[in-house]
């Protein structure tokens, strides 16, 4: 006789988990999704204000123009308007080689610099089937993770700065200072990095990161209990972020969000976890989720995250600091380019060298889309690939461009204070969104 | 799932670990209507490829500066890229129509499933508008629009998303010239 096997447990319940709504049925508004319309009855009044609301101002994190009807307080109107930044990113990389592209996805998420610049570098990677040493693998991921608590403390900071809190901004960037003197010691660069090359890392983890960095892991949870101190027993915070800018799980998977908002939406997906790239499937670290899918959930998932990167640190750290004097970028000549020191005596080198910087790599023909789970959500790559030096085809999944779709759901039923609030919380990022 | 049930199936292939299911043009809606209910509930992105000069000799990147000082129309600015044409081992393969249009789906489940859904049209040929099946398409249906010109049949609000309203051309389209705006100098007046 033969029994079945046992199904584990994990694959026996639903995936992902969702929560209970916070409401009933669907407030995506049903003409189009991304513009609150009007109700007829109080258009056909005189009594509805309609004001411009950008896109200069300080509370749009760059240039969000939201054009807003308003029936005294109440928010009955709402169309976002984008693209007052849009510089043509996409199209520029067609024109540069694969290797001089790694510099512009980190200028499009410019918040999330370093796991934009990741997305691109796997995707090429991935169209090259070239192996990353594991040194290089480690780093990235700590790298990548210390750039989510530097995007999660400017969204701290800055949301909390328009509500009120002007003192939370300061101590999120006490930290933050911190953060990008880790990347200026690692990288010579402060933001926009370009530490991660094809095949590796661009350069060695210098020495005496490893004790800057430990003191940083050391020290960012006192960070975070001040962080709650002043936030999360503030009545002020409370009462202006609880049950504001709500967010149900079915709205927030057909409306495409991803990251912090879907799981504050109660929808438990992460793709570290999920669907694991770099060393993540190595690591120890709990996917937060809350239910209330409005704006404090956004912030717990947040301040959680924050919490959880630095363990991921933590652990990313003890690995690296036993793989001193180990490779840091693979050794495919064609791809990466051979030691500064070979130049002078090896003839194969230099010619090497000279192809890949006036020519660039070839990378094989095709397509492909790489998703990775970046500090605003799923953040993707799609490239076509004609066998040549340069991409065919450059584009991003950004997710604040799809963030921001969510604005006229979470405004449904808010005042016009609100959406200080709502647009803060789904910490998007212009660049991100405009491309 | 068999990729054969979709409506409209015309083809599969897998590529660097991806699937790709090519879907007839006028099709798409319903295919993608049956994917979404078959677990695909996330729609990730939605994007277009234009192929115009692909596998052309001598063309790696794009068409459109080409005509720099021939008088033949706009352009500006000396191409500093080149693409070289020695070294290429093969000529990629020819593609069926000018345009592939993308969708990249994804079914959170464990472990997770993704898909693309690809249909080929040309110039001036509509596609089913998918914002009925996934709102999120809204968007990026509006940045496919406004960047690549591709016109989707049934979208609420088919207008220019990223360009100003009034922009002419649709930028990233291989034939829509690089190199800068033309500037008007005074003493050429």
């Amino acid at each position: 006789m033969t029994v079945a096997p046992e199904k584990s447990a994990r694959s026996m319940r639903d995936w992902p988990i969702v929560f209970p709504p916070p409401y009933e049925g669907s407030r995506i508004p049903p003409r189009v999704p991304t513009i609150l319309d009007v109700p007829a009855d109080l258009a056909a009044t005189d009594d509805i204000l309609q004001i411009n609301f950008g896109p200069n101002h300080p509370s749009t994190h760059g240039v969000l123009r939201l054009i807003v009807d308003l029936d005294g307080e109440q928010v009955v109107g709402l169309n976002a308007v984008i693209g007052y930044l849009h510089t043509g990113f996409e199209k520029t990389m067609e024109q540069k080689t694969w290797w001089k592209c790694v510099t512009y996805p980190e200028r499009i998420d410019y918040v999330g610099y370093q796991n934009a610049e990741l997305v691109f570098v796997l995707a090429v990677e991935k169209l090259l089937s070239l192996e990353v040493p594991e040194k290089a693998t480690w780093m990235r991921t700590l790298l990548c993770e210390l750039n989510r608590i530097h995007s999660h403390l400017v969204f701290l900071g800055t949301s909390a700065l328009e509500l009120g809190a002007i003192s939370m901004f300061w101590y999120c960037f006490r930290e933050r200072e911190t953060i990008l003197d880790l990347y200026e010691m690692v990288t010579g660069a402060r933001m926009h990095t370009r530490y991660f090359q094809v095949g590796g890392l661009a350069e060695d983890i210098p020495d005496g990161f490893h004790a800057e960095c430990r003191k940083f892991v050391e020290w960012m949870p006192h960070a975070l209990d001040d962080y709650l101190a002043l936030l999360d027993r503030n009545a002020i915070w409370l009462e202006r972020t609880k049950g504001v800018g709500v967010l149900s799980a079915q709205d927030a998977i057909a409306l495409g969000q991803s990251g912090p908002n879907l799981r504050a939406s109660g929808v438990d997906w992460d793709l570290r976890r999920d669907q694991p790239y770099l060393a993540y499937d190595q690591v120890d670290f709990r996917v937060p989720v809350y239910a209330g899918g409005d704006v404090y959930d956004r912030y717990r998932v947040r301040m959680d995250e924050m919490a959880e990167s630095t363990r991921i640190v933590d652990q990313c750290l003890r690995r690296l600091e036993r793989m001193d004097g180990r490779p840091w970028i693979a050794d495919d000549r064609k791809v990466v380019l051979p030691p500064r020191e070979e130049l002078h005596t090896s003839m194969e080198s230099l010619i090497h060298h000279f192809k890949i910087v006036t020519e660039g790599f070839r990378v094989p023909e095709g397509e492909i889309y790489v998703a990775i789970e970046s500090p605003r959500g799923e953040s993707g790559c799609y490239l076509v690939s004609d066998g040549g030096p340069k991409p065919w085809r450059v584009h991003f999944r950004a997710p604040s461009l799809v963030a921001l779709e969510a604005t006229a759901t979470c405004m449904s039923d808010a005042l016009v204070a609100d959406m200080i609030a709502v647009v803060g919380s789904l910490d998007a990022v212009m660049g991100d969104t405009d491309r | 799932m068999s990729w054969a049930v979709l409506p409209g199936f015309v083809s599969v292939r897998e590529a660097f670990g991806e699937t790709t299911v090519t879907i007839e043009r006028e099709r798409i809606r319903d295919a993608c209507t049956r994917a979404r209910d078959d677990g695909f509930t996330f729609l990730a992105d939605i994007v277009t490829t234009d192929y115009l000069g692909w596998g052309d000799k001598g063309v790696s990147g794009y068409i459109g500066t080409g005509n720099i000082g021939t008088g033949l129309g706009i352009g500006g600015g000396r191409d500093l890229h080149q693409p070289s044409t020695q070294g290429y081992q093969a000529l990629p393969a020819p593609k069926p129509k000018r345009f592939s249009l993308s969708y990249h789906l994804l079914a959170m489940e464990q472990p997770p499933r993704r898909v693309r859904l690809q249909c080929w049209l040309d110039e001036d040929e509509p596609v089913q508008s998918v914002v009925s099946v996934w709102p999120t398409a809204d968007w990026h249906e509006r940045e496919q629009f406004d960047l690549m010109g591709v016109r989707f049949d049934g979208h609420p609000n088919l207008v220019r998303l990223l360009m100003p309203d009034d922009w002419e051309g649709h930028p990233l389209r291989k034939d829509y010239p690089i190199g800068g705006e033309p500037v008007r100098f005074s003493d050429a007046e």
